[in-house]
């Protein structure tokens, strides 16, 4: 056999104690077994016997990644990292365990170190090796990576010639190389299509990245500029973090780093049971989320005809808190992956969870993978969240990611709420989108992607004793910020004529869900140019609390052949400003009638064409509402009104308030007529409704004739092929006759993927990672 | 830890307390007595007799019923849905927004979901017509049971408090 083995390579002992990283990190994984504590520390030695030495050591580490992101982004050119702050470092021990992380896109926590743990479980230290001053590049999605856009340079850092560690920066970059462009594309439907994937390649010696890989990789992509400086951002961050560690060990000694870069991973298990027990209620939580992947519709063009179909990704989650503080997290009933790009590997559904916790349950600089170690994880190996085949694509992962953790939101606000922590309580998150996506040749004459990241600031969840804020924020990206209009048209052909805020986007509620925001942008100086939409259109992702409502679903708006370019040179009207009343039409009103307009809820499309003067509504959704609306106060709706964050024919109709207008146009609540309004508001709710176990038996016939369209039943078969239990339950639940069954035989829709998937693992010489029960 | 006073709890709990003690709330370590102090004044604010062992919405609780000394699940208007573990929900009225016309009153034209990929149930109190939850799933999705609390091991063993006395 023409290959290398360990004794041709010769063994490499990286750790000096002749155990390779894998037999290592066993013995890891084994201790931490035995005792339940981290790396078996059930003393915390350095941390207890130096405590302000073990918080030294903590400041110095966790302020040196923090500076490193902020010093290195300013490297980058892209706005997705120098503005909205996309990229992340983090700090890893021998065996890929974070230790520490910076601020920013912390998903990452995980994702960089499964990337670590596949080249020590594949033997990466005898093939292809691993010296000092390496670098590897990781994008692989089909091993922990979220999506191929999140480009991962790892360093490894050597202290004596003994490995002790690694850092990791990752940055989101503009374009990938997919079929269409973009950062999270919607073209493709498998991973032969998701763009240029890299896994876990070495790519530099010496500090130095390797010339193959520079010429390679830059023609790989569409957007080579924002390429180089963003890899350069990544290797200076790691090469600061590298130096930032030698420094700490040549005045704290190895001994004291190396002990510290293993107990805080057991200070950050303990620390999440403590947060739990501190902060919420042992007991069974569940809580489910959806969202609509409508794929049969003309304006998906996609070159399978097998993902011609519509159907509807289920997250069901059942979150149980224990006694002692750990907690179960259970999506058991999840449906399966499809031939699109909204898969989600288990690491990317496990370790993102972190990024938003760190937002709620520990809002700690703490952030590393002791929380993983404090938490058990149940993902049906299949399932759009661990997928079974390795053919995935997975460019727009966060399609459901978002929402598909919304359950947990909910859940935890639940406990707060009990517990009377209402100021923790949320009633969600927006589902971050839409996503304005495209393509072709710039303002500046050049091969060019987008990927507008306004989408960081959607409108927040209610809270229990606030409304959520508006046009604020994105669960993925702590650090977000919607960038300045004067960069984004600087970085797109794209001129805004409207930024405002969306009325009615929030979720109505006591306390209502912040409103997002909405920008009309016109397509100007661009050639061959390109653009697609991406999000939620037919239903909402995640829902609202305790009597609140659900924010608004998306919706598109984009007009063609418009006469804008002669309506401009001749002053006359043109669309600006809000999309205020979508049922209106407005800006149809300030275009040429013949223009081509598609105004509907088919928010996801494929890449379509674009002229100058051509228009597009960017749209970003709101976040959910916080208990009976009827319960809001007067002033608050009268406040939303004159803001025009609410139409006044809602404010009748959902908050049944009685509203008049001044002759400024100023608009004020009648309080005692009001009063006297929601009381019929109440005798009417009672007068429209029936029980619910009433209503149960309609909806049981309706299960057992199988009413549905082909996207729910969908949904439901492939749920039930995964999971027994789950299908057991519901037809326990409808009590549903038992020879009654859902084949995705009988749908009459393609059902490629349905019973043949081949699962990486398979492949030679791979050794794959599961981090969660499956 | 910060700690805070009956009427600054009294106050959250209303919805009025000042920005900069919520601030302190959210940025501080958790207060302890928070949940005694939280039943003390919800128990004021509710006009029923029955004890509040749990809260479990804005007007909903698990009370102790100050006749038989079980467990329900209760309405603040005083309504008794069902018995502590079972799902309240079962018990309620409900109204569903399964057409566009329905969907129509809540949302702008194109801002409300599609009603055949989803739907909208609204679980009222039969007696007073409060809104307790709003569910948003697929047709066909079976009643959610959303919480089942161990409020047990709760009282005795997270917050140190004696558990209030149950019937069977």
């Amino acid at each position: 056999m023409n290959m290398m083995s360990n004794t041709e390579t010769g063994f490499a002992d990286l750790l000096k104690n002749g155990q390779t990283l894998s037999q290592f990190r066993a013995d890891i994984a084994a201790r931490t077994k035995a005792t339940g504590c981290y790396n078996g520390l059930e003393k915390l030695e350095l941390r207890e016997s130096d405590p302000i030495g073990y918080e030294k050591l903590f400041s110095k580490l966790r302020g040196g990644l923090v500076h490193a992101r902020e010093t290195a982004k300013k490297i980058a050119a892209s706005p997705i990292v120098e503005q909205e702050g996309e990229l992340c470092f983090t700090l890893y021990n021998a065996v890929g365990d974070c230790v520490l992380t910076s601020t920013g896109i912390i998903i990452h926590v995980g994702t960089m170190g499964a990337a670590i743990k596949y080249m020590i479980e594949n033997n990466w230290e005898a093939n292809p090796g691993i010296a000092p001053g390496d670098m590897f590049t990781n994008n692989d999605c089909q091993i922990g990576n979220v999506h191929p856009c999140d480009i991962a340079t790892i360093v490894p850092i050597f202290h004596d010639g003994r490995l002790i560690g690694w850092v990791g920066g990752v940055t989101h970059v503009i374009d990938t190389g997919a079929v269409t462009p973009g950062s999270m594309s919607t073209g493709q439907t498998q991973r032969f299509g998701d763009g240029y994937l890299i896994t876990c390649r070495k790519t530099g010696v010496n500090d130095t990245p390797l010339r193959d890989w520079l010429h390679e990789s830059q023609r790989s992509v569409r957007t080579p500029k924002y390429w180089i400086l963003d890899e350069k951002t990544r290797i200076a961050g790691c090469h600061m973090i590298r130096e930032l560690v030698e420094e700490v060990i040549a005045s704290d000694g190895i001994e004291n780093y190396e002990k510290f870069a293993y107990e805080v991973i057991e200070e950050g298990r303990r620390g999440l049971m403590m947060r739990i027990k501190d902060m919420t209620m042992p007991g069974v939580y569940r809580k489910v989320a959806f969202v609509d992947v409508p794929y049969s519709h003309p304006d998906i063009q996609v070159s399978n005809a097998f993902a011609k179909l519509d159907t509807i990704m289920h997250s069901p989650c059942e979150m149980t808190i224990k006694k002692d503080g750990k907690w179960r997290l259970d999506f058991e009933g999840a449906s399966r992956w499809g031939w699109h790009t909204f898969n989600a590997h288990q690491v990317a559904f496990t370790s993102g969870i972190w990024v938003m916790m760190c937002q709620t349950l520990v809002p700690t600089q703490r952030i590393n993978d002791g929380a993983y170690y404090a938490t058990e994880f149940h993902l049906p190996k299949g399932a759009w969240c661990n997928p079974d085949d390795r053919r995935t694509g997975h460019a727009y992962a966060w399609h459901f990611l978002v929402s598909g953790w919304s359950a947990l939101w909910r859940g935890l606000s639940q406990a707060y709420f009990s517990r009377g922590y209402l100021e923790e309580v949320n009633a969600g998150n927006a589902n971050t989108s839409n996503w304005l996506q495209g393509g072709g040749i710039n303002q500046d004459g050049e091969i060019h992607a987008v990927n507008s990241f306004e989408a960081s600031s959607c409108g927040t969840g209610a809270c229990a004793v606030k409304d959520g804020l508006n046009h604020a924020a994105a669960i993925w990206n702590p650090e977000g910020d919607m960038g300045d209009i004067e960069i984004w048209e600087m970085a797109e052909p794209l001129l805004y004529l409207g930024r405002n805020a969306k009325a009615n986007s929030g979720g109505y509620g006591k306390y209502r869900g912040g409103c997002g925001f909405e920008t009309l942008r016109m397509v100007w100086n661009a050639q061959d140019w390109t653009m697609f939409f991406m999000g939620n259109g037919y239903m909402n992702s995640d829902w609202g609390l305790m009597g609140g409502y659900p924010s608004a679903t998306g919706y598109r708006f984009e007009a063609h052949k418009t006469g804008l370019e002669r309506r401009i040179a001749k002053g006359e009207a043109i669309p600006l400003g809000a999309d205020l009343d979508p049922g209106k039409a407005v800006y149809e009103q300030s275009i040429d009638q013949t223009a081509i307009v598609k105004r509907d809820n088919q928010c996801m499309t494929t890449e379509d064409c674009y002229d100058n003067h051509d228009l597009y509504l960017n749209y970003l959704r709101g976040g959910p509402g916080f208990g009976d609306p009827i319960d809001r106060d007067i002033k608050a709706i009268a406040k939303d009104l004159n803001e025009k964050f609410l139409l006044p024919e809602y404010a009748e109709k959902v908050y049944a308030v009685v509203i008049s207008q001044d002759a400024k146009g100023v608009w004020s609540v009648d309080e005692a007529k009001t009063k006297a309004r929601r009381a019929a508001f109440r005798k009417e709710r009672i007068a429209r409704s029936v029980p619910t176990r009433e209503w149960m038996k309609e909806e049981r016939a309706r299960i057992i004739s199988k009413h549905a369209i082909a996207a729910v039943r969908h949904m439901y078969a492939t749920s039930f092929s995964l999971s027994d239990k789950f299908k057991g339950s519901f037809k326990q639940f409808w009590d549903l006759p038992a020879d009654w069954e859902l084949p995705e035989s009988e749908l009459g829709v393609p059902c490629y993927g349905s019973k043949y998937r081949m699962d990486l693992s398979l492949m030679p010489d791979v050794r794959t990672i599961v981090q969660v029960e499956e | 830890m910060s700690t805070y006073n009956k009427e600054q709890v009294a106050h959250l709990a209303e919805g009025t307390l000042d920005w900069e003690t919520t601030f302190r709330m959210l940025s501080m370590p958790k207060d302890k007595a928070r949940f005694s102090m939280y039943l003390e004044a919800l128990q004021k604010k509710v006009t029923f007799p029955d004890r509040i062992v749990l809260p479990l919405g804005p007007h909903m609780y698990i009370v102790q019923s100050a006749k038989t000394k079980q467990w329900v699940t209760q309405c603040d208007c005083g309504h008794v849905f069902c018995g502590y573990k079972e799902n309240w929900k079962m018990f309620a009225n409900i109204y569903v927004r399964d057409t566009e016309e329905a969907m129509a009153d809540v949302y702008p034209t194109l801002m409300a979901p599609d009603t055949k990929w989803q739907v909208y149930r609204e679980y009222y109190c039969p007696s007073c017509g409060t809104m307790h939850d709003v569910e948003a799933p697929t047709p066909w999705y079976p009643v959610i049971h959303d919480f089942e609390p161990d409020i047990e091991t709760f009282y005795k063993e997270w917050v140190g408090l004696p558990v209030p006395e149950r019937a069977a």
